[in-house]
């Protein structure tokens, strides 16, 4: 059989939109386990949150998709940045009241209190607006779906890349240009930087080491926050164990990037958001029987299989003695 | 005069042993009774509540299991409900009509009963803790964590799509049932539908009897090479330890309860599906363990009692008040409110409030507890100077006054 590439550059165009959701979330994993060599179970469910806080701000904003492109925008905007400071505070604050005191704890105590805050968040979200799928009120017009291959650029094409994917990475790139800007050229992510080298000489030099954790908290969660809005109109729906699967595919992308390493997580996001698009569509060409229900599989599968073979990620890991 | 004085002190101090090990006994079996007796208390105050004991006490067999890998050889299993999952369907595929395997025919009629299959569930789930352990075996911490979570999740995912063998979401149904047992003066136990009463008693006896293993285990050579893996794995290998083959063990034995619990479970409600088997309740096993006590059987008991007692009888039961009250004050959200909504939160609670307030658990282990909290002033200090790791808690991090 012919190899299909409409098929496949189709797929790899869901592919890179995905993968830049992913890479948002897999960077708050990143950040902190940097800093504190914590995995943040509760990111996940952060991030569920930011989804479900961007649903109720954008809803508020009473916006609809005939309002004109001025208010689309802004309402938009308004809910990026509501879900940002929404889930920036919860991470901030589940940091502030848990892990901050399990610092000098034995290693696996703050694990399973993340993992208690994830459930806790879960329910938190079931009260808050039911244990069904939620769909977001709708205020993007039906041009968000239009090709912008064949409408904009006039190519006679198949593969759709509407207007939607080209908004998603589009709020990704900024955002992760903004990260990086942050953490290599302010002095707070110098102190960050500082404090993830070494936690007991930074403090030494006077750098307050818990504002610096405490700043890795609440960008990892401003990201996961943004990844909330995204996902909530990318996939049209959310739940409150959205969390889970996103988190845990995110968490294996920030791995197979190399954990702490935040180019690596970008990278492993995007692999992981191409495997999981591939899994999903282009796979069932080949394989008969394949179908999206085998993708959480794989992508676990790839997780067992860098952590045991190669825990320190493709790029490399930053820190030494991880496992 | 010396040697005789030492010599009757030891003696005393022996007897103190023996009879501290038999008011020990007699405590258990005591409460064995009391739980032996409980089916009569139900029927006869018709409290009609045996069918949820009868999951109750699964998942304690369970927490139990799930106490070896985490609170014996200190191995923080997330998946555990994989194991779960391999007993109850291995019983299922060995022994149900509509199992692939006993429709080609693969499967010989002798092994096509609960016992036979229990037995053999008990063996491949032991074969599936090795072969996911194993992988696990260099990794640490939190890797070995993450790894038996994504395992946790293959395998519900496997037995969901792997439509033609496992039927896939629509589950298995019928699976065998233990044969009724003959016992004299014309009675039997048999295992139909209505004989709870007897399925509880099968899982009351599989429960004592993992009981007293468990404990045997825990003082026997290996119970021993655990505590010391758990511990410091350097110092144990150091000391001769096999940590491959340690490890190994827990795996094995800690999955292999989960082979009873799993093939009881499937037998006593008589259909499986993935859905059953999900992370939540490796979750909610592991918060069983945390609750009670890490490495304390009795008091992992106690846990999963209180946890599962929660999750399968005073969630229903506190419906009906909470609505009164919510009627009587005008509270909306008491009128309608679900408590078994709030699972999710009672496991998460419990894990992170004990974490925060007794990492020990609420009967933590004797020997954890000298860990956690060193009589001797040196012997604190040098713990808590050694590594970043195992500092202790009541000693400040740098920066944490700041």
């Amino acid at each position: 059989m012919d190899f299909n590439w409409q098929l496949f550059a189709q797929y790899l165009v869901i592919g890179i939109a995905t993968g830049s959701l992913i890479a948002l979330i897999a960077l708050g994993y990143t950040l902190v386990y940097g800093i504190i060599e914590l995995i943040n179970f509760a990111h996940g469910e952060v991030f569920m949150m930011g989804a479900f806080f961007a649903a109720t701000v954008v809803g508020l904003t009473g916006v609809t998709a005939t309002s004109g492109t001025a208010s689309v925008v802004l309402a938009g905007i308004a809910g990026l940045f509501g879900a940002m400071a929404f889930s920036a505070a919860i991470n901030f604050g589940i940091d502030r009241i848990a892990y901050r005191r399990l610092r000098s704890a034995p290693r696996l105590a703050p694990l399973i209190a993340a993992i208690g805050f994830s459930f806790i968040l879960q329910n938190i979200a079931i009260y808050w607006k039911g244990a069904n799928p939620i769909s977001p009120p709708s205020f993007l017009p039906p041009e968000i779906y239009t090709n912008v291959l064949t409408e904009w650029f006039g190519l006679s094409t198949t593969i759709f890349l509407t207007v939607l994917d080209v908004v998603v990475v589009g709020v990704t790139i900024p955002l992760l240009i903004g990260l990086s800007w942050f953490v290599y050229r302010t002095r707070l992510g110098k102190a960050m930087r500082a404090t993830a080298q070494d936690r007991e000489a930074a403090a030494l030099m006077g750098i307050d080491i818990n504002r610096a954790i405490g700043v890795a908290f609440l960008l990892g969660g401003a990201l996961a926050g943004a990844a909330g809005m995204i996902a909530l109109y990318y996939d049209n729906s959310a739940r409150f164990q959205m969390g889970f699967r996103y988190g845990l595919f995110a968490f294996t992308a920030a791995v197979l990037g190399g954990i702490g390493n935040l180019a690596g997580a970008v990278i492993g996001g995007l692999t992981i958001g191409i495997i999981w698009a591939m899994s999903d569509g282009f796979m069932k060409e080949y394989i008969s029987g394949w179908g999206a229900q085998w993708t959480p599989s794989v992508i676990f599968a790839v997780l067992v299989l860098v952590m045991v073979f190669r825990p320190s990620g493709l790029l490399g890991e930053r820190t030494a003695d991880k496992v | 005069m010396d040697a005789t004085l030492a010599a009757s002190g030891q003696a005393l101090r022996a007897r103190d042993q023996r009879s501290e090990r038999r008011r020990r006994q007699m405590k258990f079996w005591g409460v064995a009774l009391l739980f032996f007796l409980y089916p009569f208390v139900d029927q006869a105050l018709g409290i009609d509540r045996l069918g949820s004991w009868i999951s109750i006490m699964i998942f304690v067999l369970l927490a139990m299991g799930l106490n070896i890998v985490v609170g014996y050889a200190g191995l923080l299993d997330l998946g555990y409900a994989a194991f779960f999952a391999i007993g109850a369907y291995a019983n299922a595929l060995l022994t149900s009509p509509g199992s692939f395997f006993v429709r080609e025919g693969y499967i010989p009629e002798p092994l096509q009963h609960f016992w036979p299959a229990m037995a053999i569930s008990w063996v491949v789930a032991a074969i599936f803790g090795v072969l996911l352990g194993a992988p696990t075996l260099r990794l640490r911490g939190d890797y070995l964590a993450i790894v038996t979570l994504g395992f946790g999740e293959i395998v519900p995912n496997f037995f969901l799509n792997a439509v033609s063998i496992t039927n896939g979401p629509k589950g298995i149904n019928p699976i065998a049932k233990p044969t009724t047992i003959p016992l004299p003066f014309g009675h039997e136990l048999s295992f139909g539908a209505t004989d709870q009463r007897n399925w509880y008693w099968l899982i009351l006896v599989v429960g004592v009897f993992s009981v007293l293993l468990i404990n045997r285990l825990y003082d026997s050579r290996l119970g021993r090479a655990w505590q010391a893996v758990r511990e410091d794995e350097i110092a144990a290998a150091s000391m001769g330890v096999n940590l491959v083959r340690t490890k190994l063990w827990a795996f094995a034995l800690g999955a292999s309860f989960s082979g009873f619990a799993g093939s009881i479970f499937a037998s006593a409600f008589q259909f499986i599906d993935p859905s059953k088997f999900e992370f939540t309740i490796s979750i909610m096993l592991l918060s069983m363990v945390i609750l009670g006590g890490l490495g304390n059987i009795y008091g992992v008991i106690i846990g999963g009692l209180l946890l599962q007692f929660f999750d399968r009888i005073l969630a229903e039961e506190l419906n009906g008040p909470l609505h009164w009250i919510g009627d009587q004050t005008g509270i909306g959200f008491l009128q309608d409110h679900d408590v078994s909504q709030d699972r999710l939160l009672v496991f998460g609670l419990a894990l992170v409030v004990m974490m925060l307030v007794r990492p020990g658990g609420l009967f933590p282990s004797a020997r954890r507890k000298a860990e956690m909290q060193p009589e001797e002033e040196d012997v604190r200090v040098q713990e808590t100077q050694q590594l970043y790791d195992i500092r202790q808690q009541n000693e400040p991090a740098v920066g944490e006054r700041a």
